[in-house]
């Protein structure tokens, strides 16, 4: 019941803030992943070059499917903004369920910015099914399709690193971020501005995807505030000898 | 059709975790809930035929467009093509068929392991030079000494100072750690809201 109950309380939270974001846009300390993020659209619009943006290789009916979701989310507003460029974003994922979901986001941003008959399905692509094949399958993907910068964020594992190096090698920018400590740990080695932790969940927000991921990231903040404060609670209490 | 599409998500979506929550109460709600995973074991099966049809056509155009350069996408068709009819003729439990398995794609994958362990220490030398502030020198830090307390030696573990080091770093990184995954976890309990309540529809809408 505690379970079902942090989700009702997250659920209304959540509400309340997209209301209240609707009337007057949240303002998000600066995240420099994000920025660079913002000038590679923009270098990729102008300069002829692409993006390549990967989903990773989350599993949807697992609980790895939320950081999916989250790049599904991010890569359909990407979509919107390079959707005019002479490049169209390439999308990677290595699952399968996921890589149709990414042809889905990319069109559907397609659609959005009135460009829906420029999307060709053959731009998101199912690289492997495995996490070195889909590694295998990405990197060549790096080297040859004129990408300007690589955004990935969504499961992965320590493979992350290869595509890290393939980026290197290309002297291109990498963004990413995953929900997997293992690839965390090789991508705050490996990346030039590394995205910690829930930071993966803030790509819309930060993409300008509306006042419904501000609203989630501000959600994240207080439900954050309200465990601190109950550890911080429970603690004192053990101290004190007060079980419960 | 999109309005019934969210429709249909959502009423799928919160059968499911009602069905979580409530398995005691309402047991109906519990078959549902077996009933609509299993469903969607089904459409995953048949999502990873599609990804493969994806992946052939992907190769069948760069063969097409770049004839000179595309050496490997033809040899993935073929391969692809080739174990898949040998697969349907001789059955599954073939052992030439396991022998393609162990023999090449197991290989491949470990020699892929075993170059990632050399980028990974390369990618660490880099860090020392690229972002030499002070979190990047704790990180680094932190890998030495774990290294050193997990290594080999000809006289064993190293003594007191591998369980001295593990405990201090167990106890660190087990609470950063638990923090990253606290965060994640919000993460991912706000964004699976986001799409239960039909905000975000990942599934070709607005």
């Amino acid at each position: 019941m505690t379970a079902l109950g942090v989700l009702l309380l997250a659920a209304v939270i959540l509400l309340v803030f997209v209301v209240l974001r609707r009337r007057s846009p949240a303002v998000f300390r600066r995240i420099e992943a994000y920025e660079r993020l913002r000038k590679a659209i923009g270098l990729a619009v102008e300069g002829g070059t692409r993006l390549h943006v990967s989903v990773g290789r989350g599993d949807l009916l697992t609980g790895r499917g939320g950081s999916a979701l989250a790049g599904l989310a991010m890569l359909r507003r990407l979509s919107e903004q390079t959707s005019f460029s002479d490049q169209p974003p390439i999308v990677t994922s290595g699952d399968a369920s996921l890589a149709i979901l990414s042809q889905d986001a990319l069109q559907a941003g397609y659609r959005a910015a009135g460009a829906e008959e420029q999307y060709r399905f053959t731009t998101g692509r199912l690289t492997g099914l495995t996490p070195f094949a889909f590694a295998a399958g990405t990197v060549p993907i790096i080297h040859d399709e004129k990408i300007s910068a690589n955004v990935v964020i969504g499961d992965l594992g320590p493979e992350s690193a290869l595509l890290a190096e393939a980026a290197r090698l290309e002297n291109v920018d990498l963004i990413a971020a995953s929900d997997n400590l293992s690839a965390q740990a090789v991508l705050y080695a490996s990346s030039q501005e590394p995205l910690i932790g829930e930071e993966l969940f803030s790509a819309g927000a930060y993409l300008g995807a509306g006042a419904s991921h501000d609203a989630s990231l501000q959600t994240q903040d207080l439900l954050r505030w309200l465990i601190i404060l109950a550890m911080l609670g429970g603690a004192v209490l053990k101290v004190l000898g007060i079980g419960f | 059709m999109r309005i019934l599409v969210t429709v249909l998500a959502i009423a799928s979506g919160v059968t499911v975790l009602a069905g979580y929550f409530l398995a005691g109460a309402v047991p109906v709600l519990d078959q549902a809930r077996f009933i609509l995973t299993d469903w969607a074991v089904i459409l995953a099966g048949m999502a990873a035929l599609i990804g493969v049809a994806n992946l052939v056509f992907v190769h069948i155009e760069k063969v097409r467009s770049q004839p000179g350069t595309s050496l490997y996408s033809a040899v993935l068709i073929i391969a692809l093509f080739g174990t898949t009819l040998y697969g349907v003729i001789a059955g599954p439990e073939d052992s030439f068929l396991n022998f393609a398995v162990t023999a090449i794609v197991i290989p491949v994958e470990a020699s892929l392991l075993a170059l990632l362990a050399v980028t990974l220490v390369y990618a660490c030398i880099r860090l020392a030079r690229r972002r030499a502030d002070v979190m990047s020198v704790i990180f680094l830090v932190t890998i030495v000494l774990f290294l050193l307390a997990v290594m080999p030696t000809p006289i064993g573990p190293i003594p007191v100072l591998d369980r001295l080091i593990l405990g201090m770093t167990g106890v660190v990184s087990g609470a950063g750690a638990r923090g990253l995954l606290i965060g994640v976890a919000l993460g991912t309990l706000l964004t699976g809201l986001r799409v239960l309540l039909g905000i975000d529809r990942p599934y070709g809408g607005n």
